[in-house]
């Protein structure tokens, strides 16, 4: 597998495919739609332990655009690919019992797809904004999908945000050209070791920062993930919380402060502040919520404080708690938003008073769901407490106790949250549910139930992948991002 | 209820529409093809061949433009110019193993600053300004062709509605 | 000091788009804000006594690459200007989609999301 721009030729052909056949085959949008992330995420599962520096067009930096494909790449590619099929594998029965126009919404996923292939594997600046807006233009028309009054309101206001944002962006890459001349990343990064950070570049450093950081929603930049998650579709909130804010936010963040501007004390420093802040306002919002998607996206804050929280921490035993939270984290979020579609599939609400007994009629989602709730709250043997263990123990090697402790209260906090979710939808019932409406209520159909099966055996079987520390499985993605920017240099612009 | 309807303009407009919606075309078509030699390219180009629908539009009325360039037909050849554009940029994969290499310059390099050279540029370009030109022309349709009725006095935006719009079945 | 200008016009867009009510007015702060960056792209590019990067047949190449202004910013905002008109068509839809939902273009007003 030497040919890494099929990651973004074949989504976006893919969707402009579509509508041209679609007007007189009814089918043929589902079909498509599976093939190409089936096909996607076979090929993401080659890229395993291959480093590849490929010149579109067979011009050499800095001249032209380099993809890059490295452990770290590597990661992200198979996340989005995986959760890409999973979602897509929920969404065929899902989209056709409760909204009206499937190819287009089939066209505005494999949009996405390909935007967030680009955002991972791109070696340029200003190919890393327009991909990023292509990702973010298709997540907007697809958040408020159905045209209901609250949607298109909560679909507005992340374009306000995400878009101040993505001028932001803009802007940090527009100073960075000016001072130096260069767009490559790895170009750039060889300018700030021989010339130094001056006032120009540490301004936009800050202003890269800010714009990626209301992308990854963190605190205080994360004020339109509580509404924009629970208005999408189901398994678009499986994308946008599992994988968007991954791949478009601490993926980038992760390979900018890494590889390309020095990571010191001062910047570690605000990483740690940061992921502790979101981790404890995250949970703490999520503990009054009683809509089912809101408080699953309350959550979504405060796991990424504990992604932010492994990284700043700089020591190869942070960053693989980071990382491998990162892994778990899509697995086990994106299949309890998938459990949240499957129950709004059936009882037709989201709000946990009206919701309960669903244990006996549902038995696939309870059984998912009951797994996805031990992994979040760090039970053992699921993957969640593994991860978590890492972060701990690595605040704990790294001289911040402090950090450790806040984390294990944020990890108590969560299971207290998801017991109760547990005790109002499936084990018990909430204050105003109707018993009379229970006997309508079986369970969802075949293909939804299978991609659920599937996330939760990976979330039971991929605690594992942490055996051995920083030298395991993980090895690879932890050497890019330890190497620092002179390994990332020497990958990519050969020697200098 | 009295209804409002976009009945056209005067006749010295569309008399003056009517000659001149064929050099608009045509200065279209010129920003395309000589966009690798002179400033153009495929975007303006695009946006200008746009521009004439759109002159139709607003000289004629929407039956004599959609008369034209239909919805289906717009969708269609919007698709297919960005799948022609990719299309282009997988034959370099190919014949010379490299995406969207320049692979005509390479193997039959033209004599400079003549039309036929620079490789597959203008052919990108014309795959550009056919996408760019029907996604305008159904932007503008889209929002811009609508139907005002006054009801006692308040007045209520009434959209004629040329897609479906995606909605949710189970409210 | 011509940048500084474009860092003005940059914090009135911002200005636009987060203190304003109307939603009209909220789209056109934005599309100032990202204006105002592709005229600073532009901007860097430029070069005293400087001339149009295009080459005929009787350009002289060296008197040429000593004064023609850069090129490669003009290329970034061609593609940052259609990015923009992409998000404003979604924007603008989206705001006809509001005021048949809402009945107003008051943000103020839209307070469905509960807390």
């Amino acid at each position: 597998m030497s040919d890494i721009s099929l990651f973004i030729a074949l989504p976006i052909g893919m969707a402009f495919f579509i509508p041209i056949v679609s007007r007189n085959i009814k089918w043929f949008p589902d079909i498509a739609g599976n093939f190409t992330t089936f096909v996607l995420m076979l090929l993401s599962l080659l890229t395993i332990n291959q480093e590849i520096v490929y010149n579109v067009g067979n011009w050499k930096p800095p001249f032209g655009i380099v993809l890059v494909l490295d452990g770290f790449s590597c990661l992200v590619l198979i996340i989005v690919n995986l959760i890409g099929f999973f979602s897509t594998l929920f969404s065929v029965e899902y989209i056709e019992k409760m909204f009206t126009s499937k190819l287009r919404y089939y066209s505005l996923f494999l949009l996405m797809l390909a935007g967030m292939n680009g955002v991972v594997l791109t070696g340029d600046l200003f190919n890393l904004f327009v991909f990023l807006e292509i990702a973010s233009v298709a997540s907007y028309a697809l958040v408020g999908f159905g045209c209901e009054a609250r949607e298109l309101e909560a679909s507005f206001k992340y374009l306000v945000m995400s878009s101040i944002a993505s001028t932001f962006i803009l802007l940090a890459v527009a100073l960075i050209y000016g001072r130096f001349g260069t767009l490559n990343m790895a170009h750039v990064s060889l300018m700030v070791q021989k010339y130094g950070m001056d006032n120009v570049i540490k301004f936009s450093a800050v202003l890269l920062f800010c714009g990626l950081a209301v992308k990854a929603a963190l605190v205080p930049f994360h004020a339109w993930l509580p509404d924009a998650h629970p208005s999408a579709p189901a398994p678009i909130s499986a994308m946008l919380s599992g994988v968007v804010i991954k791949a478009l936010g601490v993926y980038v963040i992760a390979r900018i402060t890494y590889n390309i501007f020095e990571m010191d004390t001062m910047i570690s420093s605000m990483f740690i502040i940061l992921g502790i802040v979101s981790m404890m306002i995250g949970v703490l919002m999520a503990l009054g919520q009683w809509d089912f998607k809101r408080l699953l996206a309350y959550h979504s804050i405060s796991q990424m404080g504990y992604i932010i929280l492994g990284l700043g921490l700089g020591t190869p035993l942070g960053i693989l708690g980071g990382i491998f939270h990162l892994f778990n984290h899509s697995l086990f979020k994106s299949l309890l938003f998938l459990n949240s579609g499957s129950v709004e599939y059936e009882t037709g609400t989201r709000n946990l008073e009206k919701l309960g007994c669903l244990s006996r009629r549902m038995p696939v989602t309870s059984f998912s769901s009951l797994v996805a709730s031990l992994s979040i709250s760090g039970i053992p043997p699921f993957n969640g407490f593994w991860s978590k263990l890492i972060i701990i123990l690595a605040a704990i090697q790294a001289g911040r106790p402090f950090s450790a402790l806040w984390a294990v209260i944020g990890s108590i906090l969560t299971l207290a949250s998801f017991t109760k979710v547990q005790r109002y939808v499936f084990f018990g019932h909430g204050k105003h549910f109707k018993l009379e409406s229970l006997p309508q209520i079986k369970e969802v159909p075949n293909l939804m139930q299978m991609s659920m099966i599937l996330l939760a055996i990976l979330c039971t079987v991929t605690g594992v992948l942490a055996l051995g520390g920083p030298n395991g499985i993980f090895g690879p993605v932890i050497d890019v991002l330890t190497g620092g920017p002179s390994a990332y240099i020497l990958k990519v612009l050969g020697k200098q | 209820m009295r209804i409002n309807e976009e009945t056209g303009m005067s006749l010295i407009v569309k008399t003056v529409s009517r000659w001149l919606k064929g050099f608009v075309f045509l200065f279209g078509m010129y920003l395309t093809f000589y966009g690798h030699l002179t400033p153009g390219g495929g975007f303006s180009g695009g946006v200008v061949i746009a521009c004439t629908f759109v002159l139709l539009t607003l000289a004629f009325g929407k039956e004599r433009a959609l008369g034209k360039l239909g919805k289906t037909l717009s969708s269609v050849l919007d698709c297919s110019g960005a799948l022609l554009f990719l299309l282009i940029a997988l034959a370099g994969i190919f014949i010379s193993g490299v995406f969207f290499e320049n692979f005509i310059e390479k193997n039959y390099p033209g004599k400079v600053f003549h039309l036929f050279s620079a490789g597959i540029i203008p052919l990108c370009n014309i795959a550009i300004a056919i996408k760019v030109g029907a996604s305008l022309f159904m932007v503008f349709i889209i929002l811009a062709v609508r139907r005002v009725i006054e009801v006692d006095g308040k007045r209520k935006l009434i959209s004629t509605e040329f897609f479906d719009m995606p909605e949710r079945k189970v409210k | 000091m011509i940048y500084s200008l474009c860092f003005i016009l940059f914090i009135i867009g911002l200005y636009g788009a987060t203190c304003k009510k109307n939603i009209v007015k909220i789209i056109l702060g934005l599309l100032i804000m990202e204006y105002s960056v592709n005229l600073f792209l532009i901007l860097l590019g430029w070069r005293k006594n400087g001339v149009a990067p295009i080459i005929d047949s009787q350009t002289d190449m060296k008197t040429f690459v000593a004064h023609s202004v850069d090129p490669l910013p003009q290329a970034l905002v061609l593609t940052s200007i259609v990015i923009g008109l992409g998000v404003l068509s979604l924007m603008v839809a989206i705001s006809i989609r509001l005021y048949q939902r809402y009945g107003t273009f008051d943000i103020t007003e839209m307070k469905k999301l509960k807390h």
